[in-house]
């Protein structure tokens, strides 16, 4: 009933019709069913994972090396290392990289300038380009041709530092654009240089923003399966890594799975639950690393 | 207060030495704005030196002027307000004192700077170099998020000033009002103090640097009433040993603490498409107070318009 029919005298107040409510009620039912779809997948993932390989998991299972006679009794410490030492190189080789990159864009480059502006749309272009085509380029360039460093793991870090380098300079432009300009001026006014300004202010202040996205851009590289394939990590390695990072043949996680789930042998098939349980960890204690960064050490302005 | 009651006898003596006794006006005592004003008009009858000369100075950004033609002499141990209203240029033209107006790209300086006779605008001259002297404070408290005692010794460290820095943050602290607040707390976040602390820290900041002049702008816009107060009789105090150039949207702060005003106005250019800021009236605060050589002054600092 509109106001105008109710003529002068009109409620102090309308009571809400059935209609509302239930139009409310749904509307918020259409949300949780939503919601719905991306938990129960990731439930079902766990469950059945932990289902199939939880009685793998042992000490056992991480120090050993993988065992083609006798399955039951394989390890993934070979790929679990090859993961971890992958991950850890990346970390080297994206973290100035990608720094560098994002102060240079932020605090340097004449937005201006065409140049400036197509390097902008690249680095943009480059985070949606599939893992696939940098695994290409780095068989291509790092594997063979240029760099020519064999399918060894660093050429395993370089391309997946490759892959992962535009989320990390999005990232940790995100995080110094965050740092308030009156925070530059301040130190630029007390006849700070610009590098002093920069390395003494806005980089800690931007800090921590930078830490989680460089957490989040390497949990995104130990899960990358594709370009390791074409740049030469190997299934079965029944060794650790070697120290020197341009020796030797590696394996990974990732890799691991994918043949343990093509191999016709039930046996084998279950060490992928095994080695999927030990990844699902790794990502697990990294991004929660990534929110205790974020929610103990953002800068609030 | 109570930061004077817990303050030594020795340092208010001191400091009440450094602030020139009675020769400084009070701004809060009794019924003085004319007699503080003479006061001040006398003093400023003295020896005056000038350390800035404005000559044809201009800004404009992207093409766009925002103030041009100042010409005006900004003297020594003096303080020297800008007024107008908003958009008349008077944050940008303070903001080329020190050459702050590098940071932007698209702002461009014409016409001439110059401090102690040089030009801040040659080719030899390095903006960093022009803002060791000439320190600045901006309209909001932009304390760094670090301890109280880092703020201070952020400026010192990056010159490289030589030293025991505990004392000069004590000294700097000291000279800004706020030692006696925050001597037990130095290694406390600066976030957590009150916005007229911090921008009293802001001050403190500038100062352990050492600068010759002291830009502000628009300092206590951001701050109540009486923040405001203390701020502006830091301000007298720091006059004796520094020159001080202030923006302020405030007539009576200008009035109050003022040896000199210039007034901006803003003006359609002749295309009628962009707004220009100028300077209308530049000469001692008293005489722009109560006796104005133009009527578009009177007519602002009297509250007619604006």
């Amino acid at each position: 009933m509109s106001v105008a029919e109710a003529g002068v005298t009109r409620k102090a107040v309308e009571r809400t019709t059935r209609g509302q409510q239930v139009r409310e009620l749904g509307f918020r039912a259409a949300l949780l069913f939503s919601l719905s779809f991306g938990f129960l997948a990731l439930a079902v993932l766990l469950i059945d994972v932990l289902l199939d390989g939880a009685s793998l998991i042992s000490y056992d299972f991480l120090a050993k090396f993988p065992s083609q006679i006798f399955p039951e009794r394989s390890g993934i410490s070979s790929s679990l290392q090859g993961t971890l030492y992958l991950m850890v190189l990346t970390a080297v080789f994206i973290v100035p990289v990608g720094l560098a990159t994002a102060v240079y864009l932020e605090e340097y480059a004449d937005r201006e300038r065409w140049w400036n502006q197509l390097v902008e749309v690249n680095i943009q272009n480059l985070a949606a380009v599939p893992s696939i085509v940098y695994g290409i380029l780095g068989l291509t360039f790092i594997v063979r041709g240029a760099l020519d460093l064999g399918a060894v793991l660093l050429a395993g870090a370089l391309t997946l530092g490759l892959l992962v380098l535009p989320v990390v300079i999005v990232v940790s432009r995100e995080a110094i654009r965050a740092v308030p300009s009156s925070i530059r001026e301040g130190s630029m006014a007390l006849g700070a240089t610009q590098w002093q300004t920069i390395w003494k202010q806005t980089l800690p202040g931007a800090l921590p923003g930078i830490a989680t996205g460089v957490i989040l851009a390497l949990s995104r590289a130990i899960g990358e399966t594709a370009p390791l394939i074409l740049v030469g990590a190997i299934a079965f390695v029944p060794f650790n890594p070697d120290p020197n990072p341009a020796e030797g043949q590696y394996s990974a996680i990732p890799i691991t799975i994918l043949s343990s789930v093509s191999n016709p042998d039930r046996d084998v098939q279950a060490l992928a639950s095994g080695a999927i349980i030990v990844l699902l960890a790794i990502l697990l204690v990294m991004n929660a690393g990534a929110v205790y960064l974020r929610n103990r050490y953002e800068q609030k302005w | 207060m109570q930061e004077n009651v817990t303050q030594d006898p020795e340092e208010r003596q001191r400091e009440a030495s450094s602030s020139g006794g009675a020769a400084v006006p009070s701004i809060r005592e009794g019924p003085v704005q004319t007699q503080a004003l003479e006061a001040r008009g006398q003093k400023a009858a003295g020896e005056r030196h000038a350390i800035f000369g404005l000559e044809k100075v201009g800004v404009a950004y992207g093409g766009v002027p925002a103030v041009r033609e100042v010409d005006f002499p900004i003297y020594q141990h003096q303080i020297t307000a800008l007024i107008g209203p908003s958009g008349c240029g008077k944050s940008t033209l303070i903001r080329c004192l020190n050459r702050m107006n590098d940071l932007i790209p698209a702002a461009k300086v014409t016409g001439k700077v110059n401090y102690h006779g040089e030009d801040l605008y040659g080719s030899d001259i390095d903006p960093v170099q022009v803002r060791k002297r000439i320190g600045m404070v901006f309209q909001k408290p932009n304390p760094f998020p670090k301890s109280i005692y880092d703020n201070i010794a952020f400026g010192p460290r990056v010159l490289g000033q030589k030293g025991d820095m505990d004392e000069i943050v004590e000294s700097a602290l000291r000279r800004g009002a706020l030692w006696d607040e925050v001597k037990d707390r130095l290694k406390t976040n600066a976030f957590g103090m009150s916005g007229g602390q911090q921008q009293r820290l802001c001050i403190a900041r500038a100062l352990a640097t050492d600068p010759d002049v002291i830009l502000m702008d628009e300092p206590c816009s951001a701050l109540d009433p009486i923040s405001t107060g203390r701020i502006e009789d830091l301000m007298l105090e720091l006059r004796e040993n520094y020159s001080i150039v202030i923006v302020t949207h405030n007539m009576q702060q200008a009035a109050r603490v003022s040896n000199m005003t210039a007034f901006f106005t803003v003006e359609l250019d002749q295309d009628e498409k962009h707004r220009t800021g100028r300077v209308v009236e530049y000469d001692d605060t008293e005489k722009v107070f109560t006796n104005p050589g133009d009527e578009r002054t009177e007519a602002y600092v009297t509250g007619k318009v604006g």
